[in-house]
């Protein structure tokens, strides 16, 4: 019986179609995609700090109201993949607390300071794109909740790439100061963005039987390529710089060489040694306590709304 | 340029699915602009910076909230309520620019404290600072967000088209604002006791500037016709805040005023000391870099 189930699972991956929460699924596979689209959702929320630190300050009201726009998209985006988790049986209070603990991570991009406006379009034009990069194969994801949240959320961040990238462009035609800042910028960005792809795939734990459930569709070091690939022309037209003096177009391969991104940095931010860990986590802790109470309120309110109902039924 | 972006193709370039386009620019595009004959223009400037400095100042104490609210969906509300208002600062301080002869970044960033013309109720701090928390919030957003609601109901016959134009586009944000903030106050009122008492704490805390918001000023009076002399909101206003008290069991807070110095008041440019430290920093990095596209 069991057998039976294991093996429509495997078929219907294999077949390119998708797994529903009704359906049977191996106990490994639950727990790997509740771990990653947990990871996925906490980041959409973490990610709205280093974004959110600029919002008082946007140096126009256009772009204000772009940047608050965007940062509410990020608290929707991850809102979607909260209720995608919980179409796997987890609950968004535990994730959250989990969250807060430690306990589950998010994407260690996010422990790297704004320190400029600049920040704000170099975010969404490379980390924004790193993200569409990873995430655009998650759009045919096996797990179906997973896919489709995915569709509506790259739909959106590829709209923050472009916005983040229209900023960067205006501020190249602007002043000296307003180049150097995004030159700047570019240089502090470049390396953490290409570890968004995480580890080389040498040693990289999960790629193998992710891949085999058609969960992850692509290697890490592929996507990293394929990122490289799309960025340097975008960085000529804007007329900046990688700070990588091994990156070149090599003709035999048809793709850019790149040196390789500062791995013992990568691992002491993932650790929680970045400039910004604690910040991160002890902010999104304030805000989960402090409105412990509203909650309480909430929850007690609608059961006393159920209860005289109730009483007039 | 054309973006090698993998995702391109889903994309499309058609922006009708973005709640506001892809441009948040020019706020006020396919409005018509003409100005009323016999309209005092400076009278008709300064009250637009009235309304829309309220707009701007609650706007950006609002979004102070952003990845600070009890739960995501109320990240998401406060973004969006102040989105709305700053859409509305826009659109109000483009048209006080057309006969001042500034752009609205020139007018929100360049100007002064004393040449501000927002009501204090707007600048305070309410939370998440120290000067309040979520039901201090929510006790501004509903006495503001009624007060301005009514206000916007009568703007919507104004001789202004532009002031017109404005109300009647606001309006229907401004119903979701107090909405919003009616079901907030009568969750927390008739929630816990905590919230309860939280809820009534704010409301004391925001009530000395609810005065201020009826008090007729010299531009309002002569701008008949065009402008809402805000004394005639004061019964409707009251009329819906004592009604959502009422349902969330919370007590209306004593009419006392915050006084006035030298008579004067926010829509004099004289402020509260909260007004400078919010404005040095909305302000700083536009002023820091004179001339500065962005």
């Amino acid at each position: 019986m069991a057998d039976d189930l294991e093996l429509r699972f495997e078929r219907t991956v294999q077949a390119e179609a998708r797994i529903e929460p009704r359906d049977w699924m191996p106990d490994g596979y639950r727990k790997t995609l509740i771990r990653q689209i947990a990871q996925h959702a906490h980041s959409e929320i973490i990610g709205m700090q280093p974004e959110g630190n600029w919002i008082s300050r946007a140096p126009s009201l256009r772009r204000k109201a772009i940047l608050l726009a965007k940062v509410q998209d990020e608290a929707g985006h991850g809102l979607y993949l909260y209720s995608a988790t919980e179409t796997l049986g987890a609950d968004r209070e535990d994730l959250t607390t989990k969250l807060i603990e430690g306990r589950q991570k998010y994407s260690s991009i996010f422990n790297y300071p704004t320190l400029t406006f600049a920040d704000v379009g170099v975010i969404g034009w490379l980390v924004d794109g790193a993200a569409i990069c990873n995430q655009v194969p998650l759009c045919r994801t096996s797990y179906g909740p997973y896919a489709r949240a995915m569709i509506r959320i790259c739909k959106e961040e590829s709209f923050h790439q472009r916005q983040g990238y229209e900023l960067l462009m205006t501020m190249m035609r602007g002043t000296q100061q307003q180049r150097d800042m995004v030159q700047d910028s570019v240089n502090r960005w470049w390396w953490p963005a290409l570890m968004m792809f995480g580890p080389p795939d040498a040693e990289s734990t999960n790629t193998e039987q992710s891949m085999a459930w058609r969960i992850k569709r692509d290697t890490n070091d592929e996507l990293r390529q394929k990122f490289v690939n799309m960025s340097v022309p975008q960085a000529e037209a804007l007329g900046v710089t990688f700070p990588d003096p091994d990156l070149k177009w090599n003709p035999e391969r048809g793709q850019y060489d790149f040196g390789s991104p500062d791995w013992d940095e990568f691992w002491q931010v993932v650790k929680g040694g970045g400039v910004c860990n604690q910040q991160r986590i002890a902010h999104r802790r304030k805000a989960h306590e402090d409105g412990a109470w509203v909650r309480e309120a909430a929850a007690a309110h609608a059961a006393k709304q159920a209860v005289s109902k109730e009483g007039a039924a | 340029m054309s973006f090698d972006n993998a995702y391109e193709s889903l994309l499309g370039h058609e922006d009708a699915h973005w709640a506001f386009g892809t441009g948040f620019s020019e706020p006020l595009s396919g409005v018509n602009r003409e100005f009323p004959a016999g309209v005092d223009r400076d009278a008709l400037a300064a009250y637009c910076l009235m309304l829309g400095d309220d707009a701007l100042i609650f706007s950006q104490r609002l979004s102070e909230w952003c990845s600070r609210a009890p739960e995501l969906e109320e990240d998401i509300a406060l973004a969006n309520i102040a989105l709305d208002l700053l859409g509305q600062a826009r659109m109000l301080l483009t048209r006080a620019g057309e006969v001042l002869g500034k752009d609205e970044d020139a007018l929100a960033y360049l100007r002064d404290e004393r040449e501000f013309r927002n009501v204090h109720l707007a600048e305070i701090d309410c939370g998440p600072g120290p000067g309040g928390d979520f039901g201090t919030t929510i006790a501004r957003l509903l006495v503001f967000s009624s007060w301005r609601l009514a206000l916007f109901s009568r703007l919507r016959g104004s001789a202004d088209p532009v002031l017109a134009a404005v109300a009647e586009k606001g309006l229907k944000e401004l119903a979701y604002h107090r909405d919003h903030a009616a079901q907030w106050t009568v969750r927390l009122g008739d929630g816990t006791d905590e919230s309860h008492r939280r809820m009534q704490a704010g409301l004391e805390r925001v009530w000395p500037f609810v005065d201020e918001l009826f008090a007729t000023h010299p531009v309002e009076a002569a701008l008949t016709g065009v402008a809402v002399d805000p004394a005639s909101l004061r019964s409707e206003v009251d009329g819906v805040l004592t009604a959502v008290l009422s349902a969330a069991g919370l007590t209306r807070p004593a009419d006392t005023k915050a006084a006035r110095v030298a008579g004067m008041a926010g829509r004099d440019g004289v402020h509260t000391e909260a007004m400078g430290y919010l404005l040095a920093e909305m302000q700083h990095l536009h002023r820091s870099l004179p001339g500065a596209v962005w």
